[in-house]
């Protein structure tokens, strides 16, 4: 196959990519989008199985076969409640297949450069190997604290800034003994010696950071998984690699972008991790008042004189698996001519549009879920918000109390309705740690009890 | 501990302390329950309802008189029939709930006293958030507004809501309502849901939002004062003010077809709102309702009890609204005494433990075993309303860290180096760096790499965020391109890369399938 074609395959590999990109822009063209990227995927795979493969295409077949079907059964089984824990497992691959195909790279003989161009090839390969390391551990960590097989509490070490300095500074310190060896398995050793630390800043870095950092660092092991195979495409001098890993990495990194604006925090202190157990000592924040229950007929009554009904859903939801009881709560109420809406925060849930997915997977109709910034000017108006396993992202301190450690996040205004009813466990603190004044305001009504049973007796009782 | 709910004396009043159902709330906390004879009668609550609720029925007023804690709704009274005043029905050392009125009634206080009886009075609860499942004023307001436009109502000879009929068309009335409290908001939305046009007055200009949530029109004048005074009530205003509210209301009245009058200000006369002058300017057969008949009225031409004619205007002067309205007040003014008992019944062992460092306890207890309590010390109430704005107290550190920061210049290289152009100059650097350096076809490659971090960049931010999951689904698929660094490499003749590739490949394949197959899934559901 002649070079050219192999890049105009590339080329429009790396077009339908983009598109596929693109199409998540409306509903409608997502899926499009999606055969997009597919079609993308299978030209590249096939054009570089054409060009370069010489042998074992049998063993090649047999591998590509059971790991897809691996994959597509995996992608059937899973709950939607549990897609945070399957991209993050699907991160950790990427990372790894970064590292092994650096070592493969390093290890070719048949691959010679000289002078400049062999620095920066070394300097490629380590970076590779680097940015895919610290990715599997990260994501293999983030997946096990997601699946609760590890605790969500931040894991802090004493002195864990200076532990991740330290690891920085032997990366580097490694890197310049490694660019410029002559002796190849002198060199192999440093890269190993660099892969192990790669890998334990991965798991220290995720394991400081707590259960509802996670949409972050989700989304920065998205943008990690991209640069890291943007960094193979330097390797392997491929543009179409380098495309992609630039788009995915952007992506990554404009996600969690949008998730620490929306949590008011800087990514930089989301990283270095901890959150809610030091700097949250507010002096003010104590809240003082009675909580007022309510029953399910008397919620029921309640939703039932209601005309504007909004549900606030947060992780609770997700793990009470009340998503079903919602819709079907949603609709009757909707049949009944009152008008019911989502307000979604987008920190809500464990990873960026999480509540949308279990919301869809439920057969809410999208034209009523909303984001925060659309609806809530609409709080005045709203006769009961039904706030859902959220606690946080309704939490009044952040606006009315500087000293707080949510001070300046945005959040759902619920308390400016005229009722709002929360359903929560028990009156347990929020991941922030910090007490939430909306549970004693006059207009508030506790519902205690598991969201899934509560609902669903709900359901019954409209 | 045995609960006592006598009979009503008082003419006219047709309320009991307690409903049926606060009866047996009250069996389940411990207590023991005596009803007199009929003393539901007039509120429809019969004496089998009572004893069906848990309750044994007196004979007469002494039987429920003689309990421990005896509840009731007006304050207790000479009894003519028996020739004894009530407090001499009393044990020593008993307790009494119920309205009291301490301002106005001095000497029951003194006669409380002498019996050594403990005495709470509903109407003395202090007004803070914690009390207000106690407030029995409240409770009674929204009755008596309630009642107050059924009243209007019952006198008007007109529809309150417009209606286009086969006979011709029929114009809304038009009902003003001055002073937005508890009675005033009842009022609104009573005639609200009657169909009648509302318009609302009231000096106090935090209440407009609430007027305005209830869809009825706030009048303004134009002319700043806040008229916010103590414990949520009004205060008195100045005379320039009240001259313009006058002049205000003649214009209404002129106008509206009934005005329901709610006006008071603690410990003074009703302030006389609608004179007789503005009564005579208003169509004849419109209705007035005074609520504030009681404390003299908002109205001049008032009559407190009574109805009368104006100019052909019925002025409304009832004092017992919520009388009017027995059932409910009975239920609503039982569940608020209910829930004062309970305050003083912590451990729910059906007694009662007067607690003189509890403020709301404090605040209602005017008299206890023999000792007069009431006024109570004052209590700040107006900084329980108000959660305190952590921001104000920050603002004034702020600006003071600004000001040193200003001259010295290694500041100025720190602004420099905050601005947005210190990122853009060092990038710049870094660039010419390494095109000094770098091989032309490293150069060819880092050129695509920024153009492509740039594409993602005007892709990403256009993405839904309703499908960022899926977005992440699919990122994470299509950066298995990886795969392809595992294909070039798999032909190796060295089998220590021929098995590195294949392990990359195996699990790449995992993630090119899964991670496409997911997105479908995903999206399959978002079809809507």
């Amino acid at each position: 196959m002649s070079p050219s074609l192999i890049t105009v395959s590339y080329l429009g590999a790396a077009a339908l990519f983009i598109l596929a990109l693109g199409g998540l822009s409306t509903n409608d063209t997502a899926r499009r989008g999606n055969l997009f990227g597919i079609i993308g995927m299978i030209i590249a795979v096939v054009v570089t199985i054409a060009a370069f493969v010489t042998q074992h295409h049998e063993v090649l077949i047999g591998i590509m076969i059971v790991g897809g079907v691996i994959g597509f059964v995996l992608s059937r089984r899973v709950q939607m409640t549990q897609m945070p824990e399957l991209v993050a497992i699907l991160h950790s691959l990427v990372g790894l297949a970064a590292v092994l195909i650096g070592f493969a790279n390093f290890m070719d003989p048949t691959i010679q450069y000289t002078g400049v161009e062999k620095t920066i090839h070394e300097i490629e390969v380590y970076i590779g190997i680097a940015i895919g390391a610290l990715t599997f551990t990260g994501s293999v960590i983030a997946y096990g604290k997601l699946s609760g097989m590890i605790g969500g509490q931040p894991m802090l070490l004493p002195a864990r800034h200076w532990l991740n300095l330290a690891m920085f500074i032997g990366v580097m310190v490694i890197a310049v003994e490694f660019v410029g060896t002559v002796d190849h398995d002198r060199a192999v050793l440093l890269l190993l010696a660099m892969t192990v630390i790669a890998l334990l800043f991965g798991i220290h870095m995720v394991a400081a950071i707590g259960g509802a950092d996670m949409p972050v660092v989700i989304s920065m092991l998205n943008s990690y998984s991209g640069w890291a195979a943007a960094a193979t495409g330097f390797m392997l001098s491929n543009d179409l690699l380098i495309v992609t890993g630039a788009l995915v990495g952007s992506s990554g990194a404009i996600l969690s972008y949008i998730m620490c604006r929306a949590m008011n925090r800087h990514f930089i202190s989301v990283i270095a991790g901890g959150f809610g157990t030091s700097g949250g000592s507010s002096a003010g924040a104590s809240i003082e008042g009675e909580v007022q229950t309510i029953d399910i007929p008397a919620m029921a009554d309640l939703l039932n004189g209601a005309k504007e009904i909004m549900v606030v859903p947060g992780y609770g939801m997700a793990t009470a698996q009340a998503q079903h009881a919602i819709a079907e709560i949603t609709k009757t109420l909707i049949n009944k001519g009152i008008n019911v809406r989502f307000g979604i925060h987008p920190v809500a849930g464990r990873m960026p549009g999480h509540m949308n997915v279990l919301l869809a997977e439920a057969k809410v109709p999208y034209d009523i879920v909303f984001e925060m910034d659309e609806i809530n000017d609409d709080f005045p108006d709203i006769d009961v918000s039904i706030v859902v396993g959220a606690n946080d992202t309704v939490n009044p301190l952040a606006q009315e109390d500087a000293d707080s450690p949510i001070a300046g996040m945005p959040v759902l205004e619920v308390w400016k309705g005229k009722t709002t009813v929360v359903l929560k466990r028990g009156m347990a603190a929020g991941y922030a740690g910090v007490d939430n004044p909306l549970f004693v305001k006059e207009n508030t009504r506790m519902l205690f009890g598991d969201a899934k049973q509560t609902l669903d007796a709900l359901a019954q009782a409209i | 501990m045995i609960i006592g709910i006598p009979a009503e004396i008082h003419p006219g009043e047709k309320r009991v302390a307690a409903s049926p159902e606060i009866v047996v709330k009250l069996i389940a906390a411990g207590f023991e329950v005596v009803v007199e004879s009929g003393a539901g009668a007039n509120a429809s609550i019969n004496d089998d309802v009572f004893k069906e609720a848990g309750a044994s029925i007196a004979k007469d007023a002494a039987g429920a008189w003689s309990a421990d804690l005896v509840i009731k709704v007006r304050p207790p009274e000479f009894n003519g029939d028996l020739g004894q005043h009530e407090i001499e029905l009393m044990s020593e050392g008993a307790h009494l709930i119920s309205f009291l009125w301490p301002a106005q009634n001095e000497d029951l206080l003194k006669q409380f006293a002498a019996r050594k009886v403990t005495a709470l009075a509903m109407d003395s609860i202090p007004r803070i958030s914690r009390a207000q499942k106690l407030d029995a004023l409240s409770s009674m307001a929204n009755i008596g507004g309630y009642r107050a436009v059924i009243e209007a109502a019952n006198h008007f000879g007109r529809f309150f809501s417009g209606q286009i009929t086969a006979a011709g068309k029929v114009d809304p009335a038009k009902v003003l309502v001055i002073g937005a409290g508890v009675a005033g908001l009842a009022a609104i939305g009573a005639a609200k849901s009657l169909g009648a046009i509302v318009r609302a007055f009231d000096t106090r200009p935090e209440v407009k939002d609430q007027i305005l949530s209830m869809d009825a029109e706030f009048l303004e004048l134009d002319f700043e004062e806040d008229g916010t005074g103590e414990g949520g009530y009004a205060k008195v205003m100045s005379k320039e003010f009240i001259e313009a509210e006058m002049a205000l209301f003649a214009r209404q009245a002129y106008e509206v077809d009934v005005i329901i009058t709610t006006a008071l200000i603690p410990g003074k006369p009703a302030p006389k709102l609608i004179t007789n002058g503005m009564v005579k300017t208003m169509r004849a057969g419109s209705v007035i309702v005074d609520l504030a008949a009681e404390q003299g009225g908002n109205c001049e031409a008032t009559v407190p009890g009574e109805i009368v004619d104006s100019h052909g205007v019925h002025v409304v002067g009832y004092t017992d609204l919520p009388s009017r309205l027995a059932t409910q007040s009975s239920q609503l003014y039982g569940t608020n005494v209910y829930n004062l008992i309970m305050e003083m019944n912590p451990e729910k062992d059906g007694n009662i433990v007067v607690d003189m460092e509890d403020e709301v306890i404090r605040g209602a207890t005017v008299v206890k075993q023999g000792e007069i309590t009431w006024p109570p010390p004052q209590i700040a109430v107006g900084a329980e309303r108000k959660p305190s704005f952590g921001g104000q107290a920050i603002k004034p550190e702020a600006e003071q860290a600004k000001a040193p920061e200003e001259a010295t210049g290694l500041s100025k290289i720190g602004q420099y180096l905050k601005s947005a152009w210190f990122p853009v100059i060092v990038a710049g650097l870094a660039l010419f760096g390494l095109g000094q350096v770098a091989p032309p076809s490293f150069m060819a490659h880092f050129t695509v790499f920024v153009l492509s971090c740039f594409i993602g960049y005007m892709v990403i931010w256009n993405v839904s965020p309703s499908l960022h999951t899926p977005l992440m689904s699919v990122t994470n698929a299509i950066s298995s391109i990886i795969v392809l660094g595992a294909l070039t490499q798999i032909s190796s003749s060295s089998s220590l890369i021929y098995i590195l590739s294949g392990i990359a490949l195996f699990i790449t394949c995992i993630n090119i399938v899964g991670g496409f197959s997911v997105t479908q899934r995903m999206l399959q559901m978002f079809k809507g």
